[in-house]
């Protein structure tokens, strides 16, 4: 057997016990039979199909979605620091949301997901502008004027952010945690509104896996390659976007989820985007769904927001594959 | 297969490129030459599609470069860039892999036998199948760049550009480089473009050579019309002489350090002679320029010590050279500065003489033995092997002589040396008829390449008159002497 058929054995196993250990630990178990077993306890098949599923799919969702464009990203712009976050969406995502909090807005026809229609919107808007003005800059908009660009808007967006926060009184403490990141209490709702866009940017993303291999080694390169760099830039950084504005609109900004997955998928089973990608997808799946379960059980009945753990495990994660990589380039 | 016509391009609205016009065939190899800031690499990167042009064309197989799909492109040429260094890495496989990449078509194109192959084959006339699950990061340079040529191979397209492939690449992996490249190009007609740094490996590696110089072409052609001392001096602003590379009918270019300011004055006199029973030795404070026919240090070199060596008559070595560095180590001349012949004679008579001439002084040294005379209208039919028995002439010039001045002066001296033979009545002694030197005679011309040029050394010259005096002197008392020694009389 070759090393991608075990890289994707292994990560379909995990993803599979992370799904069943989501759903089944809590302040109730809920055991396995209760998918098949029609007599079932009542409120075990009510928890397990209303509360459990739901949570454990959106976050499967949400993190397949960042750690896929987290890897995308990194690889278009040849950059192991780039995360989804890099082009500034997250932002314009969280201003959206918070824009909501902070006015208390809630918009008759969309009731309660006034604050996710309105962050996707942010997301969208950010992306929009990052791309134009870029292109402003720069006709061929290279990478490095792409980056500026989301920085720029990005610090920009992040003080809006700020001013926000600063003014803001009671509802303080709900766009923290927001800002935080949780997947609690959405519901199916929340799936079928972000499912669309997730299915849309991953194959954006994938059609473009064996260009994402040619950029790796620079646009000239891919350009000579065969490869039309404007165009596929283009789709990545859409697909990617889309992904990133719709994950962050439904769970907040959940961190180091779109950075330390490629990463440590890239490690295991190497750089090849037409595995990576898929790889990235399913570990960011499996990794959320596990930090999530984490977030709610560890200091039960309390629920930290899930942002924070990632990030708890994330840092550590991280820091050693950074060592790692140096500790190798040093020698 | 390639015609640019009139093409025009730059960064902005600077142009760097200026009109240049020229066609390549099909399995030709084509070097552009240029100092930095000539636009050979920019007029590279406009055919290869990077920079649009802002006027003229590249025509590829009968069909505008313009009008090709980005991968149809790809699949006509492809581009071997200088060596980079990248963020994350790709295995070797999946670096050529990536070569395939233009046959790919549709979403869902799978892999075919045919990309198998061609993968399989760029790696194997790489050499670089054996590292094919290593990444690349771990390889070395020039193993990295061999990994891309692959890759460039497995596009399987006829026309390759390069720029600069040679950049950071010891001369090893310059050498391998370019030889599978032109490899390619003579058994499977691959069509070359590549901009060289390197004026003497442009020469070697190409059919033809574009010079640019300011955007627009200063010359084209073959490497020998192009690598000219004038036409390079004026393009590169440098001082070069160009010389004929030592095996292949290429042209080669050295530059000349301006050194002239480090140059310590030489003058070769009398007292750098010294004989003994053992040897003629001269020793001289700086290298000359010398052309000799010894046995060590043969041909043409810069030399300090010039040897005569005395053997017996009986000396018989099957590896006569190597028995001579023998010799000259134990006596402690530096092998790489010395320059050493043999003769038979006592060269405790050896003949030296010193001429006088308006740019300074010829000194000519001679032994002579003559028991082994050949007369060389009649050599033709003589069987026997040669025995010892030589004449050996030094020319030792205080002045500055091009390299026919050289030819020259060993003609005068050889002639010269001929009617000493001549007026000494010597005879082969087979044929009875005068002869014209022995079977083993060798000579050295020598020049301290400093002071007066002396262009000419024909014998109705200034330095040639000296030489011809000086040879036909030394030679004719030389033979004298030998006669004495003989008891032979006159």
């Amino acid at each position: 057997m070759n090393k991608s058929s075990i890289a994707y054995i292994v990560s379909i196993a995990t993803l599979v016990v992370a799904i069943w250990l989501g759903v089944s630990i809590g302040t109730v178990d809920i055991p396995l039979s209760t998918f098949w077993n029609k007599g079932a306890d009542e409120i075990a098949t009510n928890i397990l199909w209303k509360i459990r599923m739901p949570r454990v799919l959106l976050a499967g969702l949400v993190g397949a979605s960042l750690a896929i464009a987290g890897a995308a990203f990194q690889g278009l712009l040849k950059n192991p620091l780039a995360d989804p976050y890099t082009l500034g969406v997250s932002s314009g995502a969280s201003v959206g949301a918070v824009m909501t909090l902070f006015f208390g807005l809630s918009l008759p026809i969309l009731g309660a997901y006034t604050l996710p229609v309105f962050s996707m919107i942010g997301a969208a808007l950010t992306m929009f502008l990052v791309l134009g003005f870029a292109r402003l800059v720069d006709r061929a908009m290279k990478m490095e004027t792409i980056i500026l660009t989301g920085i720029i808007f990005g610090s920009f967006l992040g003080s809006v952010l700020s001013l926000m926060i600063a003014l803001t009184g009671e509802e303080l403490r709900q766009i923290i945690g927001w800002l935080l990141g949780s997947v609690s209490m959405r519901g199916w709702n929340y799936i079928t509104m972000i499912l669309p866009f997730v299915i849309i940017g991953s194959a954006m993303l994938w059609f473009n896996r064996r260009e994402l291999n040619a950029m790796l080694f620079g646009e000239e390169r891919a350009h000579h390659l065969g490869v039309n760099v404007k165009r596929r830039k283009f789709m990545i950084l859409i697909g990617g976007s889309i992904l990133t504005g719709s994950a962050v609109a439904v769970s907040g900004t959940i961190g180091f989820i779109g950075l330390v997955v490629p990463h440590m998928t890239r490690l295991m089973w190497g750089t090849d985007h037409r595995h990576l990608l898929t790889l990235s997808f399913m570990n960011g799946a499996s990794l959320l769904i596990i930090c999530d379960l984490v977030a709610r059980t560890i200091i039960s009945p309390t629920e930290l927001p899930v942002g924070v753990i990632t990030a708890f495990i994330g840092a550590p994660v991280f820091a050693f594959i950074f060592y790692r990589q140096r500790r190798r380039g040093a020698m | 297969m390639l015609q640019v016509e009139n093409l025009s391009g730059g960064y902005g609205d600077e142009l760097v490129v200026k009109s240049v016009s020229f066609d390549v065939k099909k399995g030709e190899v084509l070097g552009i030459l240029g100092p930095n800031g000539s636009g050979k690499s920019t007029l590279l990167k406009i055919i290869s599609g990077i920079l649009s042009a802002q006027s003229g064309s590249v025509t590829i197989d009968g069909k505008k470069a313009s009008d090709y799909t980005q991968k149809e492109f790809a699949r006509k040429v492809a581009v071997l860039p200088q060596l980079h260094a990248h963020a994350f890495s790709h295995s070797v496989r999946e670096t050529v892999e990536l070569g395939r990449y233009p046959h790919q078509t549709g979403i869902f194109s799978s892999w075919s036998n045919k990309d198998e192959l061609a993968v399989t084959e760029a790696m194997k006339s790489t050499a670089v199948s054996r590292y094919e699950k290593q990444s690349i990061e771990l390889l070395s340079g020039g193993e990295q760049q061999r990994v891309f040529v692959a890759q460039a191979l497995a596009q399987v397209a006829p026309i390759l550009l390069l720029d600069e492939p040679t950049n950071h690449l010891d001369i090893a992996h310059q050498q391998q480089l370019l030889d599978t490249i032109r490899k390619e190009a003579v058994e499977k007609g691959l069509t070359v473009i590549s901009v060289f740094h390197d004026i003497n490996l442009a020469a070697l590696y190409c059919d033809r050579l574009l010079l640019m110089d300011n955007g627009k072409i200063s010359k084209i052609g073959r490497p020998q019309e192009v690598v000219k001392e004038q036409a390079i001096e004026n393009v590169y602003h440098a001082r070069i002489k160009t010389q004929p590379h030592p095996e292949l009918p290429k042209p080669q270019i050295t530059l000349l350090p301006d050194v002239n300011g480090e140059k310590i004055a030489t003058k070769v006199t009398r007292a750098n002679f010294f004989s003994s029973e053992e040897f003629v030795v001269f020793r001289a404070s700086q290298p000359l320029k010398t052309v000799s026919s010894a046995v060590h240090n043969a041909g043409l070199g810069w030399y300090r010590t010039f040897v005569n060596r005395h053997v017996d008559s009986a000396y018989n070595y099957d590896d006569v050279k190597s028995e001579m560095a023998d010799y000259l180590e134990t006596k402690g001349f530096p092998l790489t500065e010395t320059v050493a012949m043999m003769t038979a004679v006592t060269t405790e008579h050896v003949e030296i003489g010193e001429y006088e001439g308006g740019f300074g002084k010829v000194f000519i040294a001679v032994t002579a033995g003559i028991g082994n005379a050949v007369d060389v209208s009649q050599a033709l039919s003589r069987d026997e092997t040669p025995k010892v028995g030589t004449i050996n002439t030094w020319v030792i010039i205080n002045g500055e002589l091009p390299d026919e001045a050289f030819i020259q002066a060993m003609i005068t001296a050889t002639e010269a040396k001929s009617k000493a033979l001549q007026v000494e009545k010597i005879k082969d002694p087979l044929t009875d008829t005068i002869a014209t030197g022995t079977s083993t005679d060798s000579i050295l011309i020598a020049a301290t390449q400093q002071g007066k040029l002396l262009p000419y050394a024909g014998p109705i010259t200034e330095l040639g008159k000296l030489i011809a005096q000086g040879v036909f002197d030394c030679t004719v008392k030389a033979i004298q002497a030998y006669k004495k020694a003989k008891g032979w009389s006159t």
